[in-house]
């Protein structure tokens, strides 16, 4: 990245909310300056023990692995953060005769260790390895098809939000809609509809349990006929939190699984194009979670299942499951703070940057 | 050199220890073949010892209270994750103690909630009720509590022998009012100490084993006092009987020395956290409470008919002895508080106090000729407890 990022992004490094320790790409030079436990503090302010209280806010050190890569998450779904040849295992388009796609999906429900801070281990219920599971997306009128194996301890499903039959619920409602035993497989077919933006998650029982422990993930179907404006750049997030020590409340919170991820490696978008955020909240235990940016202001599609915006706002607030489909244009160069404004959440994880060139 | 007997009686000793040691190598080696080798949760614990307050800093005392090694990742002040310097290792080994320090921006007078969480999310939970500013060791703070161990401590009980020359006038039946209210007091005491102990033990780190502190220090105060008194009992008899007087009113001194020394801890302690404010009144409530003490102390030598010459030498010595452990205790209560070493103290406190009692109550059957129960006895002794129950509401 260039110098002059790396300034801007260090100089407001120091004041943003959740102070981040190192918010350059991959480049180590300033990391010496700003890993140590207290940030340096900016020119002309005094290193009293008043302003390192301040700037001691955030969390301590460095992810610990790149067992999830959060910046890729955002801009992957179908499974195409994957090379060709790896891809192809997961995810297969077939084109059907009314001119619609059949798009076919393997997903595999794995126990996996994951880093949901710093140092901090978790032990996930996960589909295909992964908290949030895969992003999915498809064109209104397509047909999903699940190969839906269960490679894990416990019985599991796939439920989908969207238009399905009661025997691909994912919920053992139907009688033909088996919950899955280890070792089991399936399949959940439907068409994809309504267009918006959507979540899936495992509905064994008991749900609260199979969702904070990390199965959930985003289902994107597009309008047939889009009248919105194009976006430049898309970006999947999914709110969520972990409770670490299994008290029934969420110990870190995040959007898309690492708390602070945005802050350790903010998002970069340019100024003036068409940014849309497809935004679900799967979090479990708190009722309400939030979204708040700073200095710009968004078109709010509520669940994405309309083509004109239901709102003009800078701050939205959703329950559990709900979605919303935000379009922004960022209007000046610089960084910008998003989080949610549940202030709680945000200082324990759920904070990120733009970074506008 | 050696004959077969000795030979065998060292085999019949090693024999059993071999068989221990091999039995340990081969669970060590081997696992316990197949008994309680499930998956669990791993077992970690971190204990929050004691929260240093600085200007805009905090430190954490902590120690592994478990059985496992824990790694501490995050540390969350008042639901917000925050920057934190752990030294000598953010990994603790069973026993191993750390520093946490951190800038944070504490509010005086506000509860602070801190959640440690270890490598496997795992969360360690501290609360301190009141937030205030911790004392340095520097001389303002040295003075204070010398004093605080000079007020509550040692001039009380000095105030208390000054009843001397009073008591020893008394006769008879007023003479066995004084020792059964003596041991009125000192039963009192010892109880209270004890009370106390067993109440901070939910304070002590489960590795460090509070109820086995208590039982150790109880007894071994009790040992010891025993020990000193058989040692010295055939010596003084010798010597005199003002000797056996002398020796038994230092006995006292130094149970009730052994009292204050956990009652000193207990004080600067709750100075030290911002739980007592040290006014006036709770002074005066400690110097009237404590006065009692060294009424207790000059019990013994109201008798004595000879060696009178040296008796304030004595008796300033006994004030000391049993004042100066305030001192003491309240300056390691306030810089160096640990509940481990309040019950270990109490509990010394404690069983010196009723070992003291049980020689004085020998004393008395000794001297009965009525038994033990008369009313005299009796009133004497409950008044002492009523004493002590009254003048503890002056150091609520």
């Amino acid at each position: 990245m260039n110098i002059r990022i790396k300034e801007i992004a260090l100089v407001f490094g120091l004041v943003i909310l959740a102070g981040c320790q190192n918010v350059s790409d991959n480049n180590d030079d300033d990391v010496a300056n700003v890993e140590k436990d207290v940030p340096a503090v900016h020119d002309g302010m005094a290193a009293d023990s008043q302003n390192l209280a301040q700037f001691a806010i955030g969390p301590k050190g460095e992810y610990e692995t790149e067992d999830f890569d959060a910046l890729k998450f955002l801009t992957a779904w179908n499974f195409s953060n994957l090379p060709q040849e790896e891809r192809a295992k997961f995810y297969k388009e077939t084109a059907l005769p009314d001119a619609t796609l059949l798009r076919e999906y393997w997903f595999n429900v794995e126990e996996v260790t994951i880093e949901v801070a710093p140092g901090v281990f978790y032990p996930a219920w996960s589909y295909n390895g992964q908290v949030p599971g895969p992003t999915i997306r498809a064109t209104e009128g397509d047909t999903i098809k699940i190969h839906f194996k269960n490679n894990s301890t416990k019985p599991h499903t796939a439920h989908f939000h969207g238009y399905h039959s009661a025997k691909m619920d994912g919920t053992g409602g139907d009688a033909e809609d088996k919950i899955m035993n280890p070792g089991e497989s399936r399949i959940y077919e439907f068409k994809a509809e309504p267009f918006g933006s959507h979540v899936y998650h495992c509905h064994s029982y008991p749900v609260s349990q199979h969702i904070s422990k990390g199965l959930y993930g985003a289902y994107i179907v597009d309008p047939k006929f889009d009248t919105r404006p194009k976006a430049a750049k898309e970006l999947v997030m999914v709110m969520n939190g972990f409770d670490t020590d299994f008290d029934g409340e969420n110990d870190f919170y995040a959007v898309n699984t690492k708390a602070f991820a945005y802050n350790y490696q903010p998002i970069h978008v340019k100024q003036g194009e068409l940014v849309r955020i497809h935004l679900s909240n799967m979090l479990e235990f708190d009722t309400i979670n939030s979204f708040h940016l700073h200095a710009n202001f968004f078109d709010r599609y509520i669940a994405g299942t309309k083509l004109t915006p239901d709102a003009f706002t800078d701050t939205i607030s959703m329950g559990q499951g709900e979605r919303s489909i935000l379009d922004v244009r960022f209007r000046e160069k610089g960084m910008y703070m998003f989080h949610s404004h549940v202030s709680e959440l945000a200082e324990l994880g759920w904070a990120g940057m733009f970074v506008v060139e | 050199m050696f004959n077969n007997a000795k030979i065998k009686f060292v085999l019949a000793f090693l024999f059993p220890l071999v068989l221990v040691a091999l039995m340990i190598w081969f669970f060590v080696q081997k696992g316990t073949l197949g008994v309680l080798e499930g998956n669990f949760p791993p077992v970690e614990k971190i204990f929050v010892e004691r929260v240093v307050f600085e200007p805009n800093k905090i430190t954490l005392k902590v120690l592994n209270d478990g059985p496992e090694e824990v790694t501490v990742a995050q540390m969350i002040v008042n639901d917000v994750v925050w920057k934190f310097e752990m030294n000598p290792s953010h990994t603790l080994k069973p026993l191993e103690n750390a520093n946490i320090g951190f800038y944070y921006p504490w509010v005086e007078g506000d509860p602070l909630a801190f959640k440690l969480v270890s490598s496997n999310g795992v969360a360690f939970e501290k609360e301190v009720d009141v937030s205030f500013l911790s004392p340095v060791a520097d001389g303002k703070y040295i003075r204070t509590f010398v004093l605080l161990g000079l007020y509550v401590g040692v001039i009380p009980v000095l105030l208390g022998l000054l009843w001397f020359p009073f008591l020893r006038r008394l006769k008879g039946g007023a003479y066995m009012f004084l020792l059964s209210l003596t041991v009125g007091l000192l039963v009192f005491l010892g109880f209270d100490a004890l009370a106390e102990s067993v109440e901070l033990i939910g304070e002590v780190p489960n590795s460090f084993n509070g109820v086995g502190l208590l039982i150790i220090g109880f007894l071994l105060a009790i040992m010891v006092l025993g020990v000193v008194s058989y040692k010295t009992e055939n010596h003084v008899t010798l010597k005199g009987d003002h000797y056996k007087n002398l020796r038994w009113a230092y006995l006292i001194a130094l149970g009730i020395g052994l009292h204050n020394l956990g009652e000193g801890l207990a004080i600067g302690s709750a100075y030290a956290i911002g739980e007592a404010t040290l006014g006036a009144t709770l002074v005066i409530g400690f110097m009237v409470h404590n006065l009692t003490e060294g009424i207790a102390i000059v019990s013994p030598l109201t008798r004595m008919t000879d060696g009178k010459e040296r008796i304030v030498q004595h008796l300033v010595t006994m004030g000391l002895l049993a004042g100066v452990p305030t001192i003491i205790g309240s300056l390691i209560g306030g810089f160096a508080y640990s509940p481990t070493l309040a019950v270990l103290f109490l509990a010394i406190g404690s069983g010196a106090i009723f070992d003291v009692s049980y020689d004085i109550i020998g004393y008395m059957s000794k001297k009965a000729e009525k038994g033990l129960f008369t009313p005299v006895n009796v009133l004497g002794f409950l008044t002492g407890l009523v004493i002590m129950y009254g003048t503890g509401f002056l150091v609520i």
